[in-house]
This record gives structure tokens, C-alpha cells and sequence, in this order.
């Protein structure tokens, strides 16, 4: 049985329907990729997963628990992390405590024991410390450890948002644009970190990426999207040679021409 | 400068991060506690007036500089810890635990009335809760019955094992009760940043979207924050209405609550420092004034200079030092330390970038 399941699942924004019917099964230890243009809805596919939308219509599941019934702050504790497009860290605190909060789904300790410090917050703070620093040595981040958010470059922040996701140690990983605004080793760097999340961490990984270059070279398989709905799906190559995806992507001015040549208005 | 030297994860999780930092804490400390030996009982009771807005402001600043949700209620908040903890003395409670039940009856009820309230964003959660702090004025002149309404009521005398501590006749004993409860609530408050629920404040301050996406249950989360903040500043109260020795309605309206913001924005939000320093200037700037009016020879005091003062320091903080005293500080601080090397635009705030607004 797949890891994850999408089964007609619709979201609409008002009169815009932003996912329409869209069914999608990632296997574990797959890299998933869904790629589509500006505004497809591979964003709202992702939001839909982490519960921040719910939808009109369809089911969503992951390893057999019904995601719908819970609530965002729950699905963290299935073990599921993401990273958001428009990087989301906070900002106030060190890239060291960022990372800590990954570490919250696995929180066994209670108000007050933390408020006295019962020896039991210290030794799961040291657990925590200990995972949080294999991240950062995996991450490469060790110069930027103490340092806050507000005063980093952006292509660490978004280094750090991925360090976050991992820190919790998830089954699925929900990956937002990573390379997005990254320069080319920044991308260099994300591609070999899918590879090893993939194969030495044994992490499932769905993401969205607009780099069909880095989709060639890290993904099993990938979704198409437009306007909400499935294009078309298989390996890299299969989808990127799908004539309805070249057609999405060369852009609507070419399809609408050639529609506008025949009489027909869209 | 100093360069600290890491050899253990138990290094970041200690209290202190050296033998420096410890010895000056410790030296402050000691300074603390011998101090009744160095200054007479006038100052020794405004000593205890600032460790006493020490706590309610800690308390405040839980909420507002750690989890970064605003109250201008925390007025009703003290005034709840203080009537409840005089009304259990008055029932023969002793004062130790009738001063914890207060602490922790107030924390419940603050968690109870968060709930609601903490579905509001910004504006419209300072606007209702200063609703709740004028409200709570009207409620203790209605009760007047247990709470003596408008006439007000005596502090009763405190008495701990026995031993007499009156604000009169044994101020050194009433300022060490008091240091005691202000190492004990700012321990508690350093304990919670160094553990899992202090992270999480952090996280709903500067994220909720994501604090969500790491499982942090953000209505849970902003409710223990409440609730903790409203036990921390109700002892804050219970001591205030006790050191006063007698209190009514109009010692917890709700311009103590502008107080208390004032005092942890001038501070420094987010930073323990931050209150102390904040209870500094709130406790010394109405007799710095007295002091400069009569410099000035004016007799009479005039009406509503404090408030307009406090009203103008805590506009001027917020447009030109958002980090407060202690962020002047540490800047200053930073510069002595790299001099020649501190550049101007070290401190400067960084721009964010875009954040996911499709998603509130
Ligand atoms: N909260 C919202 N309210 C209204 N419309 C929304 C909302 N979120 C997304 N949309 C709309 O839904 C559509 C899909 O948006 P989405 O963010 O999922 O696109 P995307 O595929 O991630 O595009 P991009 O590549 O630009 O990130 C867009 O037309 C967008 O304007
Ligand atoms: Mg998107």
C-alpha cells in the first residue's frame, strides 16, 4: 500500500477551483515531484496534506490514518514535515532553536516539569540537542548554528527551513520549491542532500520544483499539473515529452494562438 | 571579548553559559540580599515597590514578548490575584499557600477567559482585552460585598511560621519574601526557555503557519501562555495589594495595565532583563518627576503629567528603540567589546523576506 493517497481530492477558492479532482499515490521511498506552472495549485496540493485547507470533496490518507480527521497541529506527529515556498522560519530565534522546534512532535515532558527543570527535560533536551546536531553536521551548518534568522542570507535560510523538516525526523518529507532562488551549487547541494535523504535516511519525499533539470535528476516520478487538475504522470522523461505538458508550459500564448488561427476563442 | 569555549550539549541547556557569567549573576544576587544592610527603609521599600513590578511585568512579558500576543488586561489580572489571596487569609488560610492558590486561581481563570480571547489578532485582542481590564473594575465595585467595592480593603498582616513580615516594622524581612518570590518566578521563566514550551511561544510569535507545520497546537500553546502569565502577574498583584496595605478598585484600573505594557516595551521585549530594567523606570520615574517639578517650582503636582510621560516614552521606544533598554545595551555593550570593530548596521533589522501571506 502507498504511503500516501490523493483520491479526487477538490479544493476551490471561490469561484476558482484551484484543485480539481486530483488522485496522486506516493510509495514509500519514492522522490515525488509535482511540477506545473504559476498557479497549477502544487502549493494548495501541498497545504491540503499539512491540513491547512480542507477539502470540498475527496480523501486524503497517509499509511492508513485518514489525514481529514485531524488537525494541522497533528499531522507533524505522523510524521510528516514540510518546508513552505516563501520560507517560514522564526525569525527572532537561532538557527539552533529553530531547529529545536523540529524536535517538538517527539515532546514527552509537561509544563511543569519544564518549569522546574526536572532531570527529565534534561536529558530529553540532550536527545534533542543530539539529533538537532546531526542535522547540522548532514546540513553543513555548523558556522551558522548560534546565529539568528533576521540577519541570514537567503539561500541558508532556506538550507535551515530543511534542517527544520528533518530535525523531526519524518517519514515524509513535503518539500516546497527547495532550489527556488537558490544559485547553481545551492542547487548542486540540494540535489546530493534529496539523494541522501532518500537512500541513507530511508525518507519518502514529495516535492514541488519548477527546475526540470533537478526533477530529471532526483525524482522516480512526477505529476503534472494545470489549472488544478492531473496533466500527466510518470518518470521525468515520460512527463516533460507529454505533449499536454509542453503544451502548458510553452504557455497559453501558443495554444491560444493557435486556437485564435482556427476561430476558436477560448 | 570573550570567546566561549563548548565542550558539551549540557553547556547551552546550564542556567549559565560560564564562570563569568555565573559570578556576576551571583555577585548580583549577593548584592540583593545584603542590600536592607546598605540603605535605609525608605529606599529599601522602593527597592521592594520594583521587585514587586518585577514580577507582575515578567509576567506580562511571557505573554507579550515570548509568545508575542498583547494584553492590556493584566490590571484585572492583579487585582484577581490580590482579592483572592486576601480573601483566603481573611478565611484563615496561612499566607504561603494562600499566595500560591492565588497565583495558580488566577492562572486557571486567565487560561479560561484566554480561550476566547486568543482567537483575536493583534489590535482586536488589545482592544477586548482592555475591555476585560475596565470591566474587571466594574466587577470588584459590584462584589462589593467580598471585596469591599469603592471603601476597599486592609491588607491583612502576613505571618509565615509564625514570624511576623509587615512592610512597617520588618521591611528587610518583607524585601527578602519579596527577592524570593522574584528569583523564584524568574527562575521558572528561565527554566521554560530553555525547554520544548519556551521554543513553542517562540514559534507562535514569529510563525504560526509553521509552528503548526512542526505540530505545535497553536490555540493550546497561546492558552498556557495566558494562563501562565496570568498566575505569574496575579502573585505580582497579591503582593502589590499586600505591600500597599490597603487597595480598592482604583488600584488595579486599567491604567496599571498601560503600565505594565510601558514598562516591558522600555525594557526591552522578550528578554528577562527587559522587565527588571522596565520596573526600574517604572517605579523611579514618578519621583524623578516630582523631584524635577519641584526643581522647577512647582508646588503642586500636576494632573496626569505621569501618565502623559509614560504615554510619550513608550511612543518614543517604540519608534526609535524597538529593543528597548536592554537592546541599547547590548548594543553598547557589543561596541565596547569589538571596538574598533562594531559596525553601525550590525543591529540593524534585516529584511524579512517575503512571507506566505495566502496563508493566514
Ligand atoms: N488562500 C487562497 N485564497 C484564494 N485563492 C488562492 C489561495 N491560495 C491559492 N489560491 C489560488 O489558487 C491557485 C493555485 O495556487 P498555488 O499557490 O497552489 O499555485 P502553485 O502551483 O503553487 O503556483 P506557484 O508555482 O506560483 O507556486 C492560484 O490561482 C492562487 O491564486
Ligand atoms: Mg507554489
Amino acid at each position: 500500500m502507498s504511503l500516501l493517497n490523493l483520491k479526487d481530492v477538490t479544493l476551490k477558492f471561490g469561484g476558482l477551483t484551484a484543485v480539481n479532482k486530483l488522485s496522486l499515490s506516493v510509495e514509500e521511498g519514492q522522490v515525488f515531484a509535482l511540477v506545473g506552472p504559476n498557479g497549477a495549485g502544487k502549493s494548495t496540493a501541498f497545504n491540503l496534506i499539512s491540513r491547512f485547507y480542507t477539502p470540498f470533496s475527496g480523501s486524503i490518507t497517509f499509511d492508513g490514518h485518514d489525514l481529514l480527521r485531524l488537525r494541522p497541529s497533528q499531522v507533524p506527529g505522523l510524521g510528516i514535515a514540510r518546508t513552505f515556498q516563501n520560507i517560514e522560519l522564526f525569525h527572532q530565534a537561532t538557527v539552533l532553536q529553530n531547529l529545536l522546534v523540529g524536535r517538538h512532535r517527539h515532546r514527552r515532558t509537561t509544563m511543569l516539569e519544564e518549569l522546574l527543570h526536572l532531570p527529565r527535560v534534561r536529558s530529553e533536551e540532550r536527545a534533542n540537542r543530539l539529533a538537532v546536531e546531526e542535522v547540522i553536521d548532514f546540513l553543513d551548518l555548523q558556522p551558522y548554528r548560534d546565529q539568528r534568522i533576521a540577519g541570514l542570507p537567503y539561500g541558508v535560510r532556506k538550507v535551515v527551513e530543511l534542517g527544520r523538516a528533518l530535525a523531526s525526523k519524518p517519514r515524509l518529507l513535503l518539500l516546497d520549491e527547495p532550489a527556488s532562488g537558490l544559485s547553481v551549487e545551492e542547487t548542486q547541494n540540494m540535489r546530493w542532500w534529496i539523494d541522501d535523504i532518500r537512500r541513507h535516511m530511508g525518507i519518502t519525499v514529495l516535492m514541488v520544483e519548477h527546475d526540470m533539470g533537478l526533477v530529471g535528476k532526483v525524482c522516480d516520478r512526477v505529476l503534472a499539473l494545470a489549472d488544478g487538475a492531473k496533466l500527466a504522470e510518470g518518470t521525468p522523461a515520460e512527463v516533460q515529452s507529454h505533449p499536454a505538458v509542453i503544451a502548458a508550459y510553452l504557455g497559453t500564448a501558443a495554444v491560444s494562438k493557435g486556437a485564435d488561427a482556427k476561430g476558436v476563442r477560448a | 571579548m570573550r570567546f566561549p569555549f563548548k565542550t558539551s550539549y549540557d553547556h547551552d541547556i546550564r542556567l549559565f553559559p560560564d564562570w563569568w557569567n555565573f559570578s556576576l549573576y551571583a555577585a548580583l544576587l549577593a548584592l540583593a540580599v545584603v542590600l536592607p544592610f546598605m540603605i535605609d527603609d525608605y529606599f529599601l521599600g522602593e527597592a521592594t515597590s520594583v521587585l514587586i513590578w518585577a514580577v507582575a511585568g515578567l509576567g506580562l512579558m511571557l505573554l507579550t514578548g515570548q509568545t508575542g500576543q498583547v494584553s492590556l488586561g493584566h490590571s484585572a489580572f492583579m487585582a484577581l490575584g490580590c482579592y483572592s489571596c486576601v480573601l483566603l487569609m481573611e478565611a484563615g488560610v496561612p499566607f504561603v499557600l494562600a499566595f500560591l492558590a492565588s497565583g495558580v486561581i488566577t492562572g486557571i481563570i486567565g487560561a479560561v477567559i484566554a480561550v476566547p480571547a486568543l482567537r483575536l489578532h493583534g489590535v482586536y485582542l488589545a482592544i477586548a482585552t482592555l475591555a476585560l481590564a475596565i470591566l474587571a473594575d466594574d466587577i470588584i465595585v459590584l462584589t462589593a460585598e467580598w471585596t469591599g467595592g469603592v471603601n476597599g480593603k486592609y491588607a491583612p498582616p502576613i505571618s509565615i511560621l509564625g514570624v511576623t513580615v509587615d512592610r512597617w516594622s520588618t521591611p528587610d524581612l518583607y524585601y527578602w519574601m519579596v527577592l524570593l518570590v522574584v528569583v523564584g518566578v524568574t527562575l521558572a521563566y528561565r527554566n521554560l526557555l530553555r525547554a520544548p514550551l519556551g521554543r513553542a511561544f517562540a514559534a507562535v510569535r514569529d510563525s504560526e503557519i509553521s509552528a503548526q507545520a512542526m505540530g505545535i497546537d497553536i490555540a493550546r500553546t497561546k492558552t498556557m501562555a495566558f494562563g501562565l502569565s496570568c498566575a505569574i502577574t496575579g502573585l505580582g498583584g497579591a503582593l502589590m495589594g499586600l505591600f500597599s496595605g490597603a487597595f480598592n478598585n482604583e488600584t488595579f484600573s486599567f491604567l496599571l495595565s498601560i503600565q505594565l505594557v510601558m514598562m516591558i516595551v522600555v525594557g526591552g521585549l522578550g528578554s528577562i532583563h527587559g522587565a527588571f530594567l522596565g520596573a526600574l523606570v517604572v517605579s523611579f520615574l514618578p519621583q524623578v518627576l516630582s523631584i524635577t517639578a519641584g526643581a522647577l517650582g512647582r508646588g503642586v503636582a500636576i494632573p496626569g503629567l505621569e501618565a502623559a510621560v509614560f504615554g510619550v516614552m513608550l511612543i518614543g521606544f517604540i519608534l526609535f528603540e524597538p529593543m528597548g533598554l536592554y537592546g541599547r545595551w547590548l548594543k553598547i555593550r557589543t561596541f565596547l567589546e569589538l571596538f574598533p570593530f562594531a559596525r553601525k548596521d550590525m543591529f540593524r533589522r534585516q529584511k524579512a523576506y517575503l512571507k506566505t501571506e495566502r496563508l493566514r
